[in-house]
């Protein structure tokens, strides 16, 4: 395991490719979180197989960017190329959200603020077991917006769940508008801090700041990390939130929320990723 | 207690609720009990998390908070990844009289047995439910318990008797059938037990569980009548009642059915558990009233069905 074992590269490359296959969207949000899985994957989770019950568990709570998690599952070698093209086909198990049905996917998600409990529970099961798993739960800036995002908050802080990290993809963007236009969450540092979590705030697309984040500290808080994140990072359009060829759109970031890519848009961004580091 | 003696992956989780209910447990068991809070979401998402690690969770509290508030979060955590959380509700129907609105649980069981993979169990009194939670204790998948305050009130010939998926009939008549759930029953046996002195005879059979569903055993229950009611302390939309027809459609049977239930919005107020069954005419006149006009019979000498009644 290193810090870069699993390639962000490779697994853009994934979330593209599979997006233009399966023609849909939710590539911004994909893309926003690829690196922070590989720092988790390649660095951080401590998991030898699926079936491994002592492995660290993760839960992805923000299931829209599923196809991040499967790209980072496929590097893995847990899901294989064959499964992969079954993404968003009719009876498949690799949907727009994951499920647990899934080899590799510890919990399903897809409705938000629900997976932050989920962890809670998971890590109090460990602490309870006496075992050492880690729980690592990833979610949106705007997940934060629901109640239960604080339940579970309040929960981990009073129980010193220190085997439990959250990290946020703070990329300051949600399903019809920036967060700061929604409900602001500009001083999510204070918040998570005010609630008695030791709080750090990281470039989300940095693997060595993330990785050095995500280490085991003798800290009793539950952790969270803010990751900063751009939408559509790696693909220079989507993080202007220029459609390339619906021009009927007006210039957005949310646009990446939802547009497929048309061939000439898929064809820049494979370009784009060809030519990153 | 005895379940959690010999059983240890048993958790019990409480929304800080149980004053004077889990002092004992709490001090035999002090690892194993956890309040998490006026918090019903998280408790679910904990205990979902807890049940994936090996736990046995029984997460508490009033039924409406327990089965309502949470609702998404028992669908998309123990039903979803088929795993044995225990969602108890305390206070079935309108146990919690004077409490009001809030607190009447009256969808609980229609709601949740909307998901297939949850068990729902109501028992109809304290024995059944000491049976049931026995019973079902080693389920692989997930239960809601729909509990009523044990208050020494026992059927009539139930005698504890439970079994997942099966009717429990409890008196056997010829007249009309008359089908209960829940505290309620106690009404239904008192109201066939009335009917008996007008020389009616009825039958009684209780349903106790869904998911699975007692399809067979109230087919057979309803088959060789004209005449049923069914009662429960619950909307009509998703319940018993609406089971029961479901059953009788399905199967072609010849049996008209009078569902006893709640039909109204609350209207503001609230009094003792009896004086809402009556308003709602789930109580033993009430029931004794249906079933006459049911069979056609006058019924000059009894109390008259409230408005809320109609069948």
């Amino acid at each position: 395991m290193g810090i870069d074992s699993i390639s962000p590269r490779a697994a853009r490359r994934i979330i593209l490719e599979q997006s233009k296959r399966a023609n849909v969207g939710h590539i911004g949000s994909c893309l926003s979180v690829v690196d922070i899985l590989c720092a988790l994957y390649g660095a951080v989770i401590r998991v030898s197989s699926p079936e491994d019950r002592e492995r660290d568990r993760f839960v992805l709570s923000k299931g829209h960017a599923a196809l991040a998690l499967y790209a980072v599952l496929a590097l893995k070698g847990w899901v294989s190329e064959e499964q992969l093209d079954t993404f968003c086909g009719d009876d498949s198990y690799l949907g727009v959200h994951p499920e647990a049905a899934l080899r590799g996917v510890d919990f399903a998600s897809g409705s938000l603020g629900q997976g932050p409990c989920m962890a809670a529970g998971a890590a109090l099961a460990a602490s309870m077991q006496g075992s050492s798993r880690r729980v690592f739960c990833l979610l949106s800036d705007a997940e934060c917006n629901e109640g239960s995002v604080w339940e579970a908050a309040m929960f981990a802080a009073h129980h010193q769940l220190h085997n439990l990290a959250l990290i946020v993809d703070w990329n300051g963007q949600q399903a019809l508008g920036l967060t700061c236009d929604v409900l602001n969450c500009d001083n999510l540092p204070e918040r998570w801090t005010a609630f008695g979590w030791r709080t750090s705030v990281v470039d989300g697309h940095s693997l060595p700041e993330l990785t050095a984040a995500l280490a085991e500290t003798g800290d009793p808080r539950p952790h969270v990390i803010l990751a900063r994140t751009c939408f559509g990072k790696g693909v220079s359009y989507m993080e202007q939130g220029v459609p390339i060829t619906q021009t009927h759109l007006s210039v957005h970031r949310i646009n990446w929320h939802y547009l497929p890519m048309s061939q000439l848009e898929f064809d820049l961004a494979l370009k784009e990723l060809g030519d990153a580091r | 207690m005895d379940l959690a003696a010999a059983d240890k992956r048993i958790l019990l989780l409480t929304g800080d609720l149980g004053y004077m209910v889990f002092e004992p447990f709490r001090e035999r068991f002090p690892d194993r009990f956890l309040n998490a809070g006026v918090a019903e979401q998280n408790m679910v998402g904990l205990a979902t998390g807890l049940a994936e690690a090996g736990y046995l969770p029984y997460v508490y509290s009033i039924a409406t908070f327990a089965a309502l508030r949470p609702f998404e979060f028992i669908r998309n955590g123990p039903v979803l990844h088929r795993l044995p959380v225990r969602v108890v509700g305390m206070g079935m129907g309108f146990e919690y009289g004077h409490a009001g609105p809030t607190h009447y649980a009256l969808e609980d069981i229609g709601v949740l047995r909307t998901l297939p993979g949850l068990m729902v169990v109501a028992p109809a009194d304290g024995e059944q439910a000491a049976t049931a939670l026995r019973a079902t204790a080693l389920v692989p998948g997930p239960v809601y318990y729909s509990l009523g305050k044990s208050d020494g009130v026992a059927i009539e010939n139930l005698n504890g008797h439970f079994e997942p998926g099966r009717l429990q009939v409890v008196r056997h008549g010829r007249d009309v059938a008359i089908l209960s759930m829940g505290s309620v029953a106690v009404e239904a046996v008192a109201a066939a037990e009335k009917l008996a002195g007008r020389g009616i005879e009825a039958s009684v059979g209780i349903v106790s569980s869904f998911n699975p569903d007692p399809v067979a055993d109230v087919a057979k229950f309803l088959s060789p009548f004209r005449c049923g009611i069914s009662v429960e302390a619950q909307t009509v939309s998703g319940g018993l009642g609406a089971f029961a027809g479901g059953v009788i459609a399905a199967e072609g049977l010849h049996c008209r059915l009078r569902v006893l239930g709640v039909r109204t919005s609350p209207d503001g107020t609230s009094g003792r558990q009896e004086d809402r069954w009556r308003k709602h005419g789930l109580d033993r006149n009430g029931i004794f009233n249906t079933a006459l006009d049911l069979l056609g019979v006058a019924t000059t000498l009894e109390a008259p069905v409230t408005a809320g009644a109609a069948g």
